[in-house]
């Protein structure tokens, strides 16, 4: 079957790229448009490691196909520092040495940002709820939730 | 060079080492453009994939690749004829033992599959699609053979043989018999029989423990290139570029120095990237279709092919006197190795009562061969299935005397000068200062509510030192830069480079850490054994004093004075009482007319590498209905030598916690009656997530290595030892029940909980 032709919008910019229909939008993501801050941890929806925002909505990339995105917004780790300023996440993250190895941040830094904009001020369980979608092997996720809420707390100032 | 002397008076005025700074790697990771194994694409590129038994014992009758090689867009098939037989050849490999003729066997089965999964041929194709499609079209002819998964059961007289030439190491005299007894192993001293005469007390119980996964969020993932005239490249998520480059060149007949290895970013490894499964396969299609080959793993592969560590059966037997002595200790293991001989039994054995002071003491321990993927090392390997053992009866010895366990652990704690049971007398150790610190803290008198229980334990993990070079290259403008062989897993770049501007005593964000492949230095061992802030540590140190002599001597040819004369201060070369000074990149501006440029090596052997050691405190909650236990209050406390950057030192500790959570709760292969894997996704084999722990408190206690020229020891094992027997205890507490198998899931807890109610 010919490859499906595709135009949707990344991180702001629109962007066409063909895909095979079973390609997820996470292959496409990474092997078409070569975005690979979006990870595969496992491809069944269980890791949070592919997490991105579609049309404003946290998904799991590897469960959404690559011909879905046609017509909608997709936000991708990639776009989350806005030039030279990381983003509080990513700073209050680098500041509480809420990584180690490193794989499953911008999963969780794209997910802990879909909670910040919907609750600006979460509670330590409110954190651990919603963030229980990404698993982290290295962290335990003490530091990690730190993070997140040093962040909220930043931003609520600002 | 290995005796240095920790700097005294630079210990004393530490202005980096001990302080929080932000790693140097840490923007590219929260950025997304750190490059892990899968994240690279180049032209021309092939996908790899590869076929799996579906058997977990099966003789391979034959293998027809011709469809499959035929099929339009293929270029390259490859069975175990295209990777070298090998003899039987024990090599160490750190804290484990490779055997290449194994090894060979293990990435490609060659005579009979072993397991479910074990790989049986590889494709390389134009696409991902093409490739899945080739795996369906080759034949392979299979006879399947009765196959075994429990190590008690593959230990029988008559249990179905995996090899028929392994006659168990370690017995005199050899058995006349092939078996699944790899080898047997035996550790220990003093008159058993006359320390149990003595006991007042006596506990003796047997555990068991199941295989789990280090469940590294990245799966393996690598990309080869072989040119035609055979040299190679290659890119892959590893814990040591320069053992797979040994392995891959042994497995494909090639010189090490035709193939360059470049780690990647490694998305985690806990031990289980120390070892080669896709690499070289990827190489062995990339030499056959001359084109670069990506291969990557599914989690399933993860799961069925890869890791995971023993599941083990063990019994302990420990005597005291009322007045809390351990007067004998005996145990026991049976450790599963996997389809191949080489699970962590002895590092097991060895560790298993090493906590204690100790004048009876007996180890015995059998390695044992399984339809299961080969274990790989996972996290102080070995020591966590032993200890949660020992310390279970530990903790059941002191409450029979009716003493608090942690003054029965200090009664009998080891300390610098005891003879452990595997031999050697220890250094200083710090067990008494992580016991005395966890009786002090105020977790451990916060009262408790009914069904609830506060458990304790220790742990003991040896960490290791071993071959290591690094290199120091001085920038024309003063810049220092670092390059070493181990690949950061955790935050070693800024360990490290804090290290060597504490040395130079110039600001951290005038050294760059880089991590080299394997033409940028000369041979290192693996990240692995808690060794990289000691060992990589250790050469940096003696390359930068190296750079240091240098610039004195560049600095006393300027002054025309002896190099005597010139001191390093600062950052800065002084005549001494002269007042006068050249800094770093003074005399880097000038090193080309006072001697041309300036780099330091140093290529050593590390040795000294300290045990930690570590107790932890921990309270749960079992619902008496579902017997669900959930974790309310966790205190890790652990001996780091010298917390060079705290927080990823409590980081490891934290991490470590939770890893021993999933352990003592929730992870588990489970199969089916085939010896097909039941659970190989994170669905079922749940590790835990982030709303099922509380926040891990941590206290670290430094007990200054004194081979170390800060005092450093490896943290990053030991965290693992402790939480399966404190978790275990505070659920025996808790509900007066004896944990003795893990994990502790709600079925198996709440059937315990039955059974005592006479349900």
């Amino acid at each position: 079957m010919a490859k499906q032709h595709v135009t949707t919008t990344v991180n702001g910019d629109t962007v066409e790229f063909l895909c095979e229909t079973e390609q997820t939008l996470l292959d496409v993501l990474r092997d078409e448009l070569y975005l690979t801050g979006s990870k595969e941890g496992c491809a069944s929806g269980d890791c949070g490691a592919c997490s991105v925002m579609l049309d404003g909505r946290l998904v799991c990339s590897c469960l959404v196909l690559g011909v879905e995105a046609a017509g909608r917004k997709v936000e991708t780790i990639e776009g989350m520092a806005r030039g030279e300023v990381l983003h509080p996440l990513q700073q209050k993250f680098l500041e509480h040495a809420a990584l180690q190895c490193g794989i499953c941040t911008p999963g969780f830094l794209v997910a802990a940002k879909a909670l910040l904009e919907k609750k600006p001020n979460p509670t330590e369980t409110e954190v651990r709820y919603w963030l229980a979608g990404n698993l982290c092997r290295c962290t335990g996720y003490d530091k990690i939730v730190r993070a997140v809420l040093d962040a909220a707390a930043v931003m609520r100032s600002a | 060079m290995n005796d240095m002397t920790p700097p005294k008076a630079a210990q004393q005025h530490l202005k980096i080492v001990g302080t929080r700074p932000l790693r140097p790697d840490g923007v590219d990771k929260v950025t997304g453009r750190a490059k892990f194994g899968a994240d690279i694409h180049v032209p021309n590129m092939l996908i790899g994939k590869v076929l799996r038994s579906p058997h977990a014992h099966a003789r391979i009758k034959s293998i027809d690749v011709s469809r499959a090689q035929a099929l339009k867009g293929v270029k390259a098939v490859i069975t175990s004829a295209d990777l070298c037989d090998l003899p039987s050849e024990f090599i160490p490999a750190g804290e484990m033992m490779v055997n290449f003729k194994d090894m060979t066997r293990n990435v490609m089965a060659r005579e009979k599959a072993l397991y479910e999964g074990h790989a049986v041929a590889a494709v390389a194709a134009v696409s991902e699609a093409v490739a899945a499609q080739a795996l369906t079209l080759i034949e392979v002819q299979y006879e399947v053979l009765p196959h075994v998964m429990d190590v008690a059961e593959a230990m029988q007289a008559g249990a179905p043989l995996l090899h028929d030439d392994m006659f168990t190491i370690g017995v005199e005299p050899r058995p006349a018999k092939a078996s699944n007894i790899a080898k047997r192993v035996e550790f220990g001293f003093g008159d058993l029989e006359a320390g149990f005469a003595r006991a007042d007390v006596i506990v003796e119980r047997e555990f068991a423990t199941k295989p789990v996964h280090q469940g590294y969020i990245e799966p393996h993932a690598c990309l080869a290139s072989v040119s035609e005239d055979g040299q190679a490249e290659l890119w892959c998520t590893t814990q040591g570029q320069f053992i797979v480059r040994a392995f891959c060149a042994k497995l494909l007949g090639m010189d090490v120095s035709r193939l360059r290895v470049t780690a990647s970013e490694i998305g985690g490894g806990f031990g289980g990237k120390t070892v080669v499964y896709l690499e070289p396969l990827a190489l062995a299609l990339s030499r056959k279709a001359c084109r670069p080959v990506k291969m990557t793993m599914s989690r399933t592969d993860v799961f069925r092919a890869s890791g995971p560590t023993s599941g083990a059966k063990i019994w302990v037997k420990v005597g005291a006197t009322r007045d809390g002595r351990i007067t004998a200790a005996d145990a026991l293991l049976k450790y599963q190795a996997g389809a191949f001989q080489g699970s962590p039994v002895q590092p097991g054995a060895m560790c298993a009562f090493a906590p204690y002071d100790l004048e009876n003491v007996r180890i015995v321990g059998f390695d044992v061969v399984v339809n299961r993927p080969k274990v790989a090392a996972y996290r102080a390997p070995g020591g966590p299935i032993a200890e949660f053992a020992v310390e279970s009866v530990i903790d059941e010895v002191a409450l029979r005397i009716g003493m608090d366990p942690i003054e029965f652990r200090l009664k009998n704690a080891a300390k610098e000068g005891t003879r452990a049971p595997y031999g050697p007398k220890l250094g200083p150790i710090g067990l008494v200062q992580t016991l005395e610190a966890a009786r002090a803290h105020a977790h451990y008198r916060a009262p408790l509510k009914a069904n609830q229980g506060r458990g304790v334990a220790s742990g003991f993990w040896f960490n290791i030192g071993g071959e290591t070079c690094a290199s120091i290259n001085l920038g024309e403008d003063g810049s220092v830069g670092l390059v070493v062989g181990t690949p950061d897993i955790g935050g070693s770049r800024a360990s490290l480079s804090m290290m060597v501007a504490e040395e130079f005593g110039i600001p951290l964000d005038q050294v760059h850490a880089i991590i080299g492949d394997t033409t940028s230095l000369g041979f290192n061992f693996l990240t692995g054994g808690s060794r990289v802030t000691f060992s990589s540590g250790m050469a940096l140190v003696e390359a930068a004093r190296d750079v240091i002599r240098q610039l004195r001597e560049r600095a006393a040819k300027i002054w025309e004075v002896a190099v005597e004369e010139v001191e390093w201060v600062e950052g800065h070369a002084r005549l001494s009482g002269k007042g006068k000074t050249l800094s770093l990149a003074e005399l880097a501006k000038t090193a080309g007319k006072t001697g041309g440029p300036i780099i330091g090596n140093a290529a050593i052997n590390a040795t000294g590498a300290g045990p930690s050691l570590a107790t932890h405190l921990v309270d749960v909650e079992v619902d008496p209905e579902t017997g669900k236990v959930t974790i309310l209050r966790y205190t890790a406390i652990q001996d780091a030598g010298k917390a060079v950057h705290p927080s990823y030192v409590e980081g490891q500790m934290q991490g470590g916690a939770v890893q021993g959570i999933g352990w003592a709760l929730n992870e588990e292969y489970i199969y089916d009656d085939k010896g097909r894997m039941e659970n190989p996704g994170f669905l079922d084999y749940r590790i835990p997530v982030c709303s099922d722990v509380p926040m891990i408190d941590t206290v670290i206690v430094e007990v200054p290595n004194p081979r170390h020229p800060y005092g450093v020891r490896g943290v990053g094992e030991t965290p693992i030892v402790p939480p399966m027997a404190a978790i275990a205890n505070a659920v025996s507490h808790a509900t007066g029940v004896r944990f003795t198998d893990l994990p502790m899931s709600p079925p198996r807890v709440l059937a315990a909980i039955d059974a005592q109610r006479g349900a």
